[in-house]
Order: C-alpha cells, then sequence, then structure tokens
C-alpha cells in the first residue's frame, strides 16, 4: 500500500468532509426531516469499494467527529457507524456485484440498523423525540444511494484510489 | 458467520492485526464507555473542546456561502434603499433614546427603594453581540452554534439573548465558537415569572419553536393570555426581568391538578442572526455570583435575621452528645 498515490487518500477525506457539511447543511425545515445521513452513505461505498483501507475504525472516527459537529451525546454516532461498518465490511463481496437496485435495498437495512441504533442511544440517555420522523432519512439514503454510487465511482476511478 | 466478517480480499492485511469484529467490538464498547461519561455531564468537556478545532472550521465553511451572499446584498444594495433603512433606523434610535431616558431615572428609583429594604442592588450587565452560524445541527433538537467562543469569556450556561428576549443558554464553548440549546427544545426548562403579578413557574420546551408549556399552574392559577413571562432569576442562569414569552392559550381543565397553559417566545427564535451573550456587569458569570440566590429568599433572610448574622437562626445547638 505503500505505492499508493497521495491524492486517492485525498478524495476519501474530501469525500468524507463534504459528507459531513452536507449533514449540517442548512436546509427549509421541512427538507431537514428528510435529510438523508450523508456520512453513512459515504462510508458504506467507501468499505464497499475499499474495505482494506477504510474500515471500522475510520467509520468510529468519522462518527466522533460528526456528533462534535451536531452537539449529539459524545459516541452516539461513533458507534452506530462503527456497526453499520462491521456489517458492511461483513457482506462487501457478494453487495459489490449485486445490481443497483439490490443494493439500494441493503443500504436500505444498514440505514435501518444504524438509526436503530442511534435510537437505542437516545433512549437511553432520555433524548427520545419525535418518533415519527425518524424514518424519513432511510428513505430518502436509499433514493440517493445510486447517485452516491455514481458519483464516488467516478472519483474513485479519476484519482485511481484503490 | 464469524468467517464473513473476516476480510480475507487482501492478503496482505490477512492475519495483521485484529479482526473487524474484535476491533468493532472493541470501539463499540469504547463508545458506550464515551456516551456514558458525557451524558453524566462534564466529563468529556475536554474532548468535545479537542473536537471543536476540528469542527469549528466545518461550521464556518459550512456558513461561508450564507454570509458571503449577505455581505454581497449589502454592497450591492441602492441607494434609496440604503437611505431608507438609515431614516428607519434613525427613527427607530431615537425612539430608543428617548426610552431609555426614563428607564434611567427609573432605574436610579429602583436602587433607593432596594437600599431602603436593604435587599442587595442589583446590577447592570455586560453585553457582548455574536452571530449565530447558519448550520442545522439537528431537525429534532434545537440547538445553535454561535461564533464567539472560550477566547471571548463565553461560558457554558451563559444566557443567550436576543433583541425581543430570551433566546437560550450556551451548552457547550469552544475556542472560537460555542454552542447553544432554545428555550424551546424539548430537554430544556426555564425559571419564570408573570411580569403582571410575579406568579412564578417553569417554561418548558416542547420541541416546537414556536411553543412553550408551562405545566406545573394549578387551575386556580392567576395567568391570562397576554400575560407577559419574564425570567424570575431563580435557577441562578438567567439574569432577573428579561421577557421570554406571552401566554397564548390557558385552559382550566376540571378535574386535572394543573391547567394546560402554553405561551409564544418572544425572541425571534428561528430568525434571529445577531444575538447577545449577557455576563454581570463586572464581567463574571451569572452562576458563580455570590449574592445569586433567589432573591426571596434574601428578602426573608434580611427580614427575620440581624445583619451580619449568616447562619440561619432556628439550627438547635448540637454539643450536648458527647460531653
Amino acid at each position: 500500500m505503500s505505492d499508493q498515490p497521495a491524492q486517492g487518500r485525498w478524495a476519501i477525506m474530501l469525500s468524507l468532509l463534504a459528507a459531513l457539511m452536507l449533514n449540517i447543511w442548512p436546509l427549509p425545515e421541512m427538507a431537514q426531516l428528510l435529510r438523508p445521513d450523508w456520512v453513512a452513505l459515504v462510508l458504506i461505498y467507501w468499505i464497499l469499494a475499499i474495505p482494506h483501507r477504510v474500515n471500522v475504525g475510520t467509520a468510529w472516527l468519522a462518527g466522533l467527529v460528526l456528533d462534535a459537529l451536531t452537539g449529539s451525546v459524545l459516541g452516539q454516532h461513533a458507534l452506530a457507524l462503527a456497526v453499520l461498518a462491521l456489517l458492511v465490511s461483513g457482506i462487501h463481496l457478494r453487495v459489490r456485484v449485486f445490481p443497483v437496485w439490490q443494493q439500494a435495498i441493503t443500504v436500505m437495512a444498514l440505514l435501518t440498523v444504524y438509526e436503530v441504533i442511534l435510537l437505542m442511544v437516545e433512549g437511553a440517555t432520555g433524548q427520545l423525540h419525535n418518533l415519527e420522523w425518524r424514518w424519513a432519512p432511510v428513505l430518502t439514503g436509499t433514493l440517493f444511494w445510486p447517485w452516491v454510487l455514481f458519483l464516488l465511482r467516478f472519483l474513485r476511478r479519476r484519482f485511481n484510489v484503490a | 458467520m464469524a468467517s464473513a466478517f473476516s476480510n480475507t480480499r487482501n492478503p496482505k492485511l490477512f492475519g495483521t492485526g485484529p479482526s473487524p469484529l474484535i476491533r468493532a467490538g472493541m470501539l463499540a464498547l469504547l463508545s458506550i464507555v464515551i456516551i456514558a461519561l458525557d451524558h453524566r455531564e462534564g466529563h468529556l468537556d475536554r474532548a468535545r473542546q479537542a473536537l471543536s478545532v476540528l469542527t469549528y472550521p466545518i461550521q464556518l465553511m459550512v456558513d461561508l456561502p450564507h454570509s458571503a451572499l449577505e455581505r454581497a446584498s449589502e454592497s450591492l444594495a441602492t441607494r434609496e434603499y440604503l437611505l431608507r433603512e438609515n431614516r428607519v433606523l434613525q427613527e427607530r434610535q431615537l425612539e430608543l433614546s428617548a426610552r431609555t431616558q426614563r428607564l434611567e431615572s427609573l432605574e436610579a428609583e429602583n436602587e433607593r427603594l432596594r437600599e431602603l429594604l436593604q435587599s442587595g442592588a442589583r446590577v447592570g450587565e455586560r453585553i457582548l453581540a455574536a452571530e449565530l452560524l447558519q448550520v442545522d445541527l439537528d431537525p429534532f433538537r434545537h440547538r445553535v452554534v454561535v461564533d464567539k467562543g472560550s477566547r471571548d469569556a463565553v461560558y457554558p450556561g451563559q444566557p443567550l439573548l436576543d433583541a425581543d428576549g430570551v433566546m437560550g443558554q450556551v451548552t457547550h464553548t469552544g475556542l472560537f465558537g460555542a454552542e447553544a440549546i432554545l428555550i424551546t427544545d424539548p430537554s430544556h426548562a426555564i425559571p419564570v415569572e408573570v411580569n403582571r403579578n410575579g406568579l412564578r413557574t417553569i417554561a418548558l420546551g416542547t420541541g416546537d419553536i414556536t411553543r412553550l408549556d408551562l405545566p406545573y399552574l394549578p387551575n386556580s392559577a392567576d395567568i391570562r393570555p397576554g400575560d407577559l413571562l419574564v425570567t424570575s432569576g431563580l435557577g441562578m442562569r438567567f439574569p432577573r426581568g428579561y421577557p421570554v414569552g406571552t401566554v397564548t392559550d390557558v385552559r382550566r381543565r376540571p378535574g386535572e391538578t394543573f391547567a394546560a397553559i402554553h405561551a409564544e417566545p418572544t425572541a425571534a427564535l428561528n430568525r434571529s442572526r445577531e444575538v447577545l451573550l449577557v455576563w454581570r456587569a463586572d464581567g463574571t458569570p451569572f452562576e458563580r455570583d455570590p449574592l445569586g440566590e433567589p432573591p426571596l429568599q434574601r428578602d426573608m433572610r434580611d427580614e427575620e435575621s440581624l445583619p451580619g448574622d449568616d447562619s440561619p437562626p432556628p439550627v438547635p445547638p448540637e454539643e450536648p452528645v458527647d460531653e
């Protein structure tokens, strides 16, 4: 891996940074509820594509930054993203060859697990509110998956990240 | 099952370091420990401050297009528009300074009366203007980011106001920015009193940016729609007498212990970009105020004890146990 070009790492970092920024980008109130979990989507892609470089540790660190960024309980998103990363790295060989729509369904299942972990932490720390809108990000995340896939695949090929 | 989690794709990494399953397990345990420590407030404030060095630039970057747009629209404004705005502002300034004149004499009178009552005079407050960053933190919780941090002596628990009333309080501070919770956040409560008669209660956030809940008043309480709620100064977080909300509806429910009362915040919680941070006049935080005990208690003690007598009188002597 020592012969990897440096820009490969930058492509990963920049895509994660963009996802973090999109997660707090100001939106109208209605659209806020529908905001997909960009960080989770981007991490799912990178772990499917290059699990030997982006793995559970990366996901955990990204989650910790996301926690600090959104002011949630420190460790909440870190836990959820680490578990998500573990699941993805377990099935990446199969999911990678799925057609896009089957991938999207897998992503929906993964995002549901992610959301359930977030809910469990919120329940444990006594901050459970507004349950009826909690599943909207799962649906929008699934709908956005093909675009995330095409964009990041383009990025990966363009900068030769392997 | 376990074989599904071991990474067999890259032979270079095969067998080096713990498997993803073990690593994830350790990180999950670590996260749970962190969650527990952070939830029991304050244990991880240092870590949060360190992380804010990383996150504040991200928040600034997200805010950048909006502040740039604002600046651009300012520099592109037409001459007539600026003149009109200037005129309106001047009129408003005149009106406000006229009102302030009266306020100053009232303040002096209030201080004289308080001296007569031998209760501590309330001194003024120091105020710093700050700006909210345009970022969405979490749609279900009402949190905002301001562009002043511990470098400007902002402290956790500090009151946050706008031109019309109380907005909330600071929860975490970084070096350059701070995060604040709004009074309408479902986990926020603020001690208030009815301005008309001094009736004290607590206003809870509802998660709805236009509504506060007053669940602890009995059906017989003297409160009606239109009443102004101001901070009571109890709880030692907020200075006394700032407007919080206006009562919008009062439903007295026979058979229930408490009435259902709602209020609307006076501060423009979802519109203000300019906000104010408040200190005591000498720059010290409100909560470490040596005189910051509830005014009611202090007044009562002044009545029933001699000057200079600090211990409460009704405590019985406790020597004759072992002599």
